[in-house]
């Protein structure tokens, strides 16, 4: 079972956005909103970043989109289909077609580095002869050609960064998104897994990434949404070149 | 540090860590439960068997006291009367009781100096054994001795049988009540655990749900998980309790540990199905966990 069987019920790749945000709020439980009237889009192919200070709502519009929460009102359009619309045993494959890398890694302790990777791949149900090779070479394409057994207790912040990274584009998803994933490097790391995701975004993925690195974000030069006590305060500009959008 | 890892040799590991220090206490609280609801159950077997013997004694048999009349001798009128019960249908045997059996039976009530007496007029009793498949009745017994002309009074236990057969039925199903009552606690803790166990794999759970695995594929990753511990805790707690159930059977010989609660070899068959059982409880337990910690994510 491949995650393609889904083309059907979770939408093709449309020549318009791959992915739409109309006027969505979503808040946790009965508290306030945390995100008010979001209105954007995302073509396919493109490289944005997603800034704002702490608790300006990143994290939380990270998690509409990889699917772990649900908008309070508004709407969400992936690959040209409303996610509301989605049948529940049909999200799994929707989530397959995205790849997270989370703030917090959550790789698995127990499994092996190359294990860690393969995990996306085992769940689609393939084979290990048919990908274990892909793993090996992507293993290698992050810098952790020689750590595939390592347990990630052992391995460093910026290792287990890297590992995250590659767990989160094995699967080839088509969109990736990326939680502050330069949070716990230095900055000559900080710059090597940037040019990871340029190099992703060229071979096609749509990348998201939140990050408050504002130094990062200025030097990507990519365009920026900015978050800003759960609105969105500017779309498809630097932060750095216009502080005050 | 530089691995060596040969990738053409790789296979996929458990997705679920193969040893888990959690699981030890888990299959030691459902070994302990186990263990206690098979010595019940093989207490509650013990327990019937023993109502069983108490009631078909009592019903298996009959006694006849034999008064003699006229020029006939005690012992004469008692193996007339032991002639004439041997012919009724349903009885299987009657035997006239010896004169020194009957005396030693009344020597705790009148005393060694009353029965030395010659003109003490001792009863003369007759045991019948009843035919077990259709047992003669009282009824039948007075009317065949009233026929020979014999003085005599048929007791059939009925004045016991009904106290003993409350006695029994008290025991039987008391024990069954224990049993039951340990055997739903030991679902509960096992239900518990495998859901407290789970709630410990909640990161584990969120990674593959989010990497986009499917409900089914989560929940019976974990469904055989702890299908397989609980199952395992299930064997070591019916071979504990059926140890204890074959030393007790060696301890008391033929009769079991006592005439009491008599256990039978065939009992310890009893603790067979327990590895199953516990495996099933654990298995919807945790199928159930896994959904509603599936069901909150989603």
């Amino acid at each position: 079972m491949s995650r393609n069987r889904d083309a059907a019920s979770t939408g093709e790749s449309p020549a318009g956005p791959i992915l739409r945000f109309d006027g969505v709020g979503m808040r946790y439980g009965r508290a306030a909103e945390v995100l008010r009237d979001v209105n954007f889009d995302l073509a396919p192919g493109s490289f944005h970043f997603l800034t704002g200070p702490s608790g300006a709502g990143k994290s939380s519009l990270l998690k509409l989109i990889y699917l772990a929460e649900r908008p309070s009102r508004g709407t969400i359009e992936m690959f040209g289909r409303d996610v509301e619309a989605v049948a529940l045993a049909d999200r799994p494959f929707l989530r397959r077609r995205i790849g997270v890398v989370f703030q917090e890694f959550r790789l698995l302790d127990h499994l092996t580095a190359f294990d860690n990777v393969a995990l996306p791949l085992r769940i689609e149900g393939g084979k290990p002869e048919s990908y274990r090779a892909d793993v090996a070479e992507l293993l290698a394409w992050v810098g952790l050609k020689n750590r595939m057994h390592a347990l990630p207790p052992t391995l460093s912040g910026g290792e287990k960064q890297r590992l995250a990274i590659a767990r989160a584009v094995v699967n080839r998803p088509d969109i990736l998104l990326a939680d502050e994933p330069t949070g716990n490097v230095d900055d000559a790391h900080a710059l090597r897994i940037l040019k990871l995701f340029v190099e992703l975004n060229r071979l096609g993925t749509t990348v998201l990434i939140a990050s408050h690195d504002e130094d990062l974000v200025a030097r990507s030069g990519q365009p920026v949404l900015h978050l800003d006590k759960g609105r969105l305060r500017a779309f498809g500009r630097n932060v750095r070149q216009e502080p005050g959008a | 540090m530089s691995e060596m890892f040969d990738v053409k040799r790789w296979k996929p590991a458990p997705l679920l860590p193969r040893k888990d220090p959690r699981d030890g206490s888990l299959v030691f609280v459902v070994a302990v439960l186990c263990f206690l609801a098979c010595l019940t159950a093989l207490g509650a077997l013990a327990a019937n068997r023993a109502a069983q013997g108490w009631t078909g004694q009592l019903t298996g048999s009959a006694t006849v006291v034999v008064r003699a009349q006229g020029s006939e001798t005690p012992d004469a009128a008692a193996g007339r009367a032991a002639e004439t019960l041997a012919g009724v249908k349903g009885v299987s045997e009657a035997r006239a009781m010896e004169k020194e059996k009957a005396e030693a039976l009344l020597e705790p009530w009148l005393g060694q100096e009353a029965l030395e007496l010659n003109d003490l007029p001792i009863p003369r009793l007759v045991t019948v054994d009843l035919d077990p498949e259709a047992p003669a009745r009282a009824a039948d017994l007075d009317k065949a001795l009233k026929a020979a002309g014999i003085d005599a009074t048929v007791d059939d236990h009925s004045l016991w049988i009904a106290d003993i057969e409350r006695s029994a039925g008290v025991a039987r199903w008391s024990a069954l009540a224990m049993f039951l009552l340990i055997a739903a606690a030991a679902g509960a803790v096992i239900a518990f655990a495998t859901r407290a166990a789970m709630a410990a794999h909640r990161e584990t759970i969120e990674v593959l749900h989010l990497s986009g695995a499917q409900p089914a594929f989560v929940v019976r990753l974990f469904q055989t998980r702890f299908a397989q511990a609980a199952a395992l805790a299930g064997l070591f707690g019916a071979v504990g309790a059926a140890i204890i159930g074959a030393l007790a059977r060696l301890a008391g010989g033929g009769q079991g540990l006592t005439p009491v609660l008599p256990v039978a070899w065939i009992d310890l068959l009893a603790v067979a199905p327990t590895p199953l059982l516990a495996a099933l409880v654990a298995a919807v337990a945790a199928r159930v966990a896994a959904r509603g910690l599936i069901g909150e994510l989603a």
